[in-house]
């Protein structure tokens, strides 16, 4: 049976695409919506779908429940009966996610650099075979063959059915050895995490991490996430901590950078992976010996191992934003060195075009 | 059908179950499908040859992620039709499938027999399969865009329906009358000198001012006011034949679709009550009790703040049924207020049966609740009222009155839940322009939506449209002119003013 649904999903999909066209922008800035449940998943809430009609209006703030009325029914009871925010929760996967993004950022796909000599082997059990390993043995088509021989035979009683396999009558299951091209990135993300960067400008960078990690997920079959964080000291941290800790204190970039180079030197080798190293700052640097020793390790070190390397300023009260100038002056062409200046939630979005424009 | 022998073998052993219960429902026919046919034919509304649109896209889009992602799952779909379509999911086990079977028969007797669905089309799987040609040749003829632009704004309307129709007639043609017959006043026969007596003159005026009334009234467009609003339009409008044949269509699979709203408790309860009759008395086999018994508590779950109907209705059945079991209705019953008589309260009289089968007949989830649900009851099954405390914003008990709970209830059901608005001016101003009515009964419109619900009847009305009704317990004419809207407070004295 053709799915004749199919065609009304497409349909459906295609006016939820204009909507979330037009309304991108206002999901990103706000940030409300991206609960990523279990595996896969986002929720965004998407106005409008709902055709409008009379209905009541959300002031009916009572209803009827069963039970003791006590516990977790304070927080979820209500959600039942209330007929909501007129808003439909569109479910759409990370992978659709990204296309959409690129579509509307008219994002290149990305070229890895050439490694397509790196293979990964992998078994696929895509067969069956007379011989193998006992472990492997299929049941279904032992049994099946023993029953077909018993039959021909004529030693299968109905009456009695017991069937025995023989030797002769193992199936197996056999695998293929699949060669396929790996490509892996890493994305080294650093953080200013002095006094000076408040709540504001972490949820902003917690939100263009979540987009840039939506994109370049697409991109690449296998992403692994680094975080650091520096004050005048950089430490590497989980995601957790990386997007809730505060800290206070001067701030030394060179602290960062010397702990990034020093990764992928360690462990993320250029012949082996895709670098994108982000760093996310205020602008503001202890001083300006330690802003020329930023300079140098990146060119010295980092630069020479990397895709490409962002760098966003969040604009704060506090920061003076004299860093990004000093990138700018040092690297005035470099095509490595990308960076954007973001100075409210509505500017995410061309910093993500900013940094992943270039598709290196 | 397409049923494996074993399942067919359950089937046919609840159907013989069912037919000695008493149960009376038209032929049958199951299929066995997978989840993703099942998903397909959930988002048509149960009809596999439905019109294609959007939102049946998006209704599938929903029931197949929350299928792939464990979240809900359908078990049972069933149509009402003659014969009953029945749908079955392939992956369920064979307990599912036996307790599916035994509600859906449920279902079945609930469809052939409440007063509510005796004006449907049994008939309805054709229908549709007609309603899809039609869309489709439409589409074809004059285009997608325009096509889907009109159900849309249709569909927006779907719920201006006036449920008590197919029961009643509204209104008599009324028939033309000359204008010689109005202008003379009937006189009972006399004699001149007794005129005075037998044709008082008070007698003849009221007599005129009846007259002039009823002028007024046959004037007036429509006499009485129509809460049937599709049809208003289907006459009136000036539309296309296409449009009319889609309002058409939609109006005909409103009707047919609102007695499942109206009887959804009663329907579940009554469904749920025999499937768990029948299973726990004959069908169950000791190895499959566990299971059963998951499933059903997994069905009658009550989450809190939420109303389950599938609990709500077979609690509801099983009280009604102990209670005339026991003769616990009536004067005596009532008047009883000694505690322990009334916990031992037995009549014996055995009528619980009969009951619930004349229950099943004559009521629909309103009179249900109204007639049925009483203190005790709300007592033993825990029924609360809540409101949100507005010094904390979180919701809290308001209550455990059954007055209270059965009033929170209905509100929630009358009128299936949805706003009474109705014609009572066709012709408004005199300028051909549509006002209309929301009876207010104290929850208000919201009002975006109903700004853009007159926008969709604008354009399909083609002149101005005005709609009353009450914000912040005043008085509110919202009215759209050209896609504009504007609203003005309706004063007592009946002037307006704008705002």
């Amino acid at each position: 049976m053709i799915q004749k649904i199919e065609r009304d999903r497409t349909r459906f999909r295609e006016i939820v695409r204009g909507k979330i066209k037009q309304d991108l922008k206002r999901f990103i800035t706000q940030g409300e919506m991206f609960g990523r449940q279990g595996k896969k998943i986002v929720s965004i809430p998407l106005p409008g779908i709902e055709l409008p009609r009379f209905r009541f209006g959300s002031n009916q703030k009572s209803g009827v429940g069963q039970g003791d009325g006590e516990g977790e029914g304070s927080g979820e009871g209500q959600a039942g009966d209330q007929p909501g925010n007129h808003l439909l929760e569109v479910e759409l996967s990370l992978d659709e996610m990204a296309e959409i993004l690129g579509e509307e950022l008219k994002l290149p796909r990305i070229e890895p650099r050439g490694r397509d000599e790196i293979l990964a082997s992998k078994g696929l059990y895509t067969g069956i075979s007379r011989t193998g390993p006992e472990s492997l043995r299929h049941f279904r088509r032992t049994i099946r063959a023993a029953l077909r021989r018993q039959l021909i035979t004529g030693t299968y009683e109905p009456d009695d059915p017991v069937i025995i396999p023989i030797r002769a009558d193992r199936y197996y299951r056999s695998w293929r050895k699949k060669d396929s091209p790996q490509n892996s990135a890493v994305i080294i993300y650093m953080m200013d995490v002095s006094g000076s960067m408040g709540k504001e400008q972490k949820e902003i960078v917690r939100i263009e991490a979540f987009w840039l990690n939506t994109w370049l997920r697409s991109q690449y079959r296998k992403i692994t996430l680094r975080y650091i964080v520096h004050d005048a000291v950089a430490r590497e941290v989980d995601e957790h901590t990386f997007f809730h800790l505060r800290e206070s204190g001067g701030t030394k970039i060179s602290s960062a950078y010397e702990l990034c180079a020093q990764m992928i030197e360690e462990r993320f080798p250029p012949s082996l992976w895709n670098v994108y190293p982000f760093h996310f700052s205020d602008g503001d640097n202890w001083s300006g010996r330690d802003t020329d020793r930023c300079l140098q390790l990146l060119s010295d070190r980092i630069l020479p191992s990397c895709n490409v390397f962002c760098y966003g300023q969040v604009k704060s009260a506090y920061g003076s934003g004299q860093f990004k100038k000093d990138l700018d002056q040092r690297f005035p062409v470099d095509p490595r060195v990308i960076t954007s200046e973001i100075a409210d939630r509505d500017a995410i979005l061309d910093s993500i075009r900013v940094f992943l424009g270039t598709g290196r | 059908m397409n049923l494996t022998l074993d399942l067919e073998r359950a089937r046919a052993q609840i159907e013989a179950y069912a037919r000695e219960y008493g149960l009376d429902f038209f032929p049958t026919v199951f299929e066995l499908i997978d989840n993703k046919e099942l998903n397909e034919i959930a988002a048509y509304g149960g009809f596999p040859t439905r019109y294609p649109h959007w939102r049946f896209g998006m209704e599938y889009d929903r029931l197949q992620k929350g299928y792939s992602y464990g979240l809900s799952k359908i078990y049972e779909l069933v149509i009402n039709n003659n014969p009953c379509y029945a749908y079955l999911m392939k992956s369920n086990s064979l307990v599912d499938q036996k307790l599916v079977i035994a509600h859906v028969y449920g279902h079945c007797d609930f469809f052939k027999n409440n007063v509510y669905f005796e004006h449907t089309d049994r008939k309805m799987m054709d229908r549709m399969a007609n309603h899809g040609t039609i869309i489709r040749q439409e589409v074809e003829r004059v285009g997608l865009s325009l096509v889907e632009e009109f159900l849309d704004r249709c569909l927006a309307l779907d719920n201006l329906i006036d449920l008590h129709a197919p029961a009643m007639i509204r209104s008599q043609p009324s028939k033309p009358e000359d204008d010689s017959a109005r202008r003379s006043i009937p006189r009972l026969p006399a004699k001149a000198y007794m005129d005075r007596f037998i044709n008082p003159s008070e007698y003849l005026k009221a007599e005129e001012r009846k007259q002039v009334d009823a002028v007024h009234r046959a004037q007036r467009f429509p006499p009485t006011p129509q809460r049937d609003v599709l049809k208003f339009l289907l006459d009136h409008a000036p539309l296309k034949r296409w449009q009319q044949q889609i309002l058409s269509l939609v109006r005909e699979e409103a009707y047919y679709f609102a007695p499942q709203a109206q009887t959804k408790i009663m329907n579940e309860g009554w469904a749920s009550y025999w499937h768990s009759t029948m299973m726990t008395q004959r069908v169950l086999k000791d190895s499959e009790v566990i299971d059963f018994a998951d499933h059903h508590a997994g069905t009658l779950a009550s989450m809190p703040g939420r109303l389950n109907p599938y609990k709500l209705g077979i609690e509801l059945m099983r009280d009604i049924e102990l209670r005339w079991n026991q003769g616990r209705y009536g004067k005596d019953w009532e008047n009883c207020d000694n505690y322990e008589q009334r916990k031992r309260w037995d009549l014996k009289l055995g009528q619980g049966r009969k009951k619930i089968f004349e229950v099943r007949q004559v009521y629909c989830d309103v009179t249900f609740i109204d007639t049925f649900l009483h203190q005790e009851f709300c007592d033993a099954q825990k029924f609360y009222v809540y409101r949100t405390n507005p010094r904390t914003g979180r919701p809290e008990i308001a209550s455990r009155d059954h007055q209270l709970v059965k009033e929170q209830i209905l509100w929630g059901i009358s009128n299936m839940g949805q706003p009474l608005i109705e014609v009572t001016d066709g012709n408004s101003n005199n300028r051909g322009e549509l006002y209309l009515s929301h009876r207010f009964e104290g929850l208000e419109l919201d009002l975006a939506q109903a700004a853009e619900t007159l926008r969709s009847l604008e354009v399909l009305w083609g002149r101005p449209i005005h709609l009353e009704s009450k914000v912040d317990d005043k008085g509110m004419l919202i009215s759209c002119v050209k896609g504009e809207i504007s609203s003005n407070e309706i004063k007592p004295s009946g002037t307006t003013q704008r705002t």
